[in-house]
């Protein structure tokens, strides 16, 4: 933390002093000790309320989209594995932003042609979109996470009478846990990193709000490092969170 | 089993085994490894699929037994890290039997004094000697009120010192009137405790028969040069 902390302030310091010489660096757009300034600061920093509630709502849409993709991979049947796959494969090769302009230009269009009418705003769009993209990879997570159980767990689940859905749910799934945190907690990093792609459908995020500004402003150097520091400080919280919370369930595995 | 035979694709791993166990006898199963020893004791679990012949449990083609009648000890153990070992006998008496909780801790508290490790019950499962969670082991299969138990090299991932007490408690099932059909190499205990000893190679059953005529006088020349093996150092 302390080393984060440090490399923090010395690359504001850093930034500061670049700003000394004169003609290149102008952070009087966002110096907090004018009223303009101050202004603009509190324009950028509203845009953490939208890009924390999209990025929440697709995260937990993505975990429960993700378990109920993964499932179906350790049917015993074939046919009921192939949903899995064909899922999997298909929405992890779309590339975000054209699912993006799909889902908010082009499912309307779809739901309107079966009869339902529906608009879909910036906001759910945005949603809808990072979850069913990021629901490929969590998917992907979940299954990974579940295999790496040793198969003696699932043996042994078996020979004391317990169903394959009990041995899942009592014995599998939360061993599987622990191994899936981790790659979940990065997968809920890039949701937060990808929601900046919701300022191009008109969402007013932290990356719209900062894309405003410089139309107005004409200072894309400083109001877009300040962006960038915005992410900065959200991922760090987040990874700060994680890191709290494998503490905790290490300590619960040794007790 | 009557006519069993296995195959991995194409290769034979059972060739037309037949064996009867007794209610109440003790069989010993040896041989070299990759002679599908594991192989009979895993497809009686029901943990794998066999392609020809039948396997009866009492009469009864076994699939329809009821949970828990057949009872495993795995050679790595298996036990359940994520849950104490109290919680690793009861769970399949809750879950699969449909016992109270009380009921269920009952029992495995009277299993694990068999096991001679009440003391351990609140512990987790990595935090007990490798002997001591093969005999918790034990004790989850017992919490099923089995009406045959098996073993699968019970004692291979063991300490020569942790031997003895996992062996002990083996012998102390069988005094009782268990039915046993073990895997081992413990020629010792084989002598001791098992009513009748098989020797397995290539996928059959080459040698069965009482294991003091066995080990004095076998009769293949197989076993002779596996028994001189095994008991030479």
């Amino acid at each position: 933390m302390t080393f984060r902390t440090i490399a923090l302030l010395s690359s504001l310091l850093l930034l500061t002093a670049c700003s000394a010489a004169p003609g290149t660096w102008g952070w009087y757009v966002i110096d907090p000790t004018t009223d303009n300034g101050w202004t603009n600061i509190r324009f950028l920093i509203r845009g953490f309320t939208s890009t924390i509630q999209i990025s929440v709502l697709a995260a937990v849409a993505s975990i429960i989209i993700g378990l109920l993709v993964a499932l179906p991979a350790f049917a015993q049947n074939r046919w009921l594995r192939l949903p899995n796959r064909i899922y999997v494969e298909l929405i992890r090769a779309i590339p975000l932003l054209p699912m993006l302009f799909w889902v908010f230009y082009g499912l309307p269009v779809v739901m309107r042609g079966m009869g339902i009418s529906i608009s879909i705003d910036p906001f759910w769009g945005a949603v809808i979109t990072l979850a069913l993209s990021d629901s490929a990879f969590t998917a992907e997570i979940f299954r990974a996470g579940i295999q790496a159980v040793p198969r003696g767990q699932a043996e042994a689940a078996q020979t004391i009478g317990l169903s394959r859905a009990k041995a899942m749910r009592y014995v599998i799934l939360p061993q599987a846990v622990r191994r899936i945190l981790p790659p979940l907690a990065n997968q809920f990093i890039y949701i937060v990193k990808m929601s900046a792609f919701a300022s191009v459908i008109g969402m007013q995020e932290l990356t719209r709000r900062a894309n405003e500004l410089v139309v107005t402003e004409y200072r894309p150097l400083e109001i877009y490092t300040l962006l960038i520091l915005e992410y900065l400080v959200l991922v760090l919280i987040i990874s700060a969170g994680v890191r709290w919370l494998e503490r905790r369930m290490g300590a619960d595995e040794s007790r | 089993m009557t006519g069993v035979s296995k195959w991995y694709d194409d290769f034979q791993v059972l060739r037309d085994i037949s064996l009867t166990v007794e209610v109440g006898e003790k069989l010993v199963i040896c041989g070299p490894s990759g002679s599908g020893k594991s192989t009979v004791v895993r497809l009686l679990a029901g943990l794998e699929a066999h392609q020809e012949g039948d396997i009866h449990l009492q009469g009864e083609v076994k699939n329809v037994q009821r949970p828990g009648d057949i009872g495993m000890v795995f050679q790595s153990f298996n036990l359940f890290p994520h849950l104490s070992v109290l919680d690793n006998l009861t769970l399949g008496p809750v879950k699969a039997l449909g016992l109270s909780r009380a009921q269920a801790e009952e029992r495995a508290r009277t299993y694990l004094d068999r096991v001679r490790i009440p003391e351990q019950a609140d512990k987790r499962p990595a935090q007990l000697s490798g002997g001591q969670q093969q005999r918790v082991a034990i004790a989850r299969a017992l919490c099923m009120e089995p009406k045959l138990m098996l073993f699968d090299e019970p004692t291979s991932a063991l300490d020569p010192e942790m031997i003895a007490e996992v062996l002990e408690v083996m012998e102390d099932l069988a005094a009782d009137g268990m039915t046993m059909i073990c895997v081992t190499h413990e020629m010792g205990f084989a002598r001791r405790v098992a009513d009748r000893i098989a020797f397995m190679d290539a996928g059959e059953i080459v040698e069965i028969g009482a294991p003091e005529q066995a080990f004095k006088a076998p009769k293949s020349e197989r076993f002779a040069l596996f028994l001189d093996k095994i008991l030479k150092h």
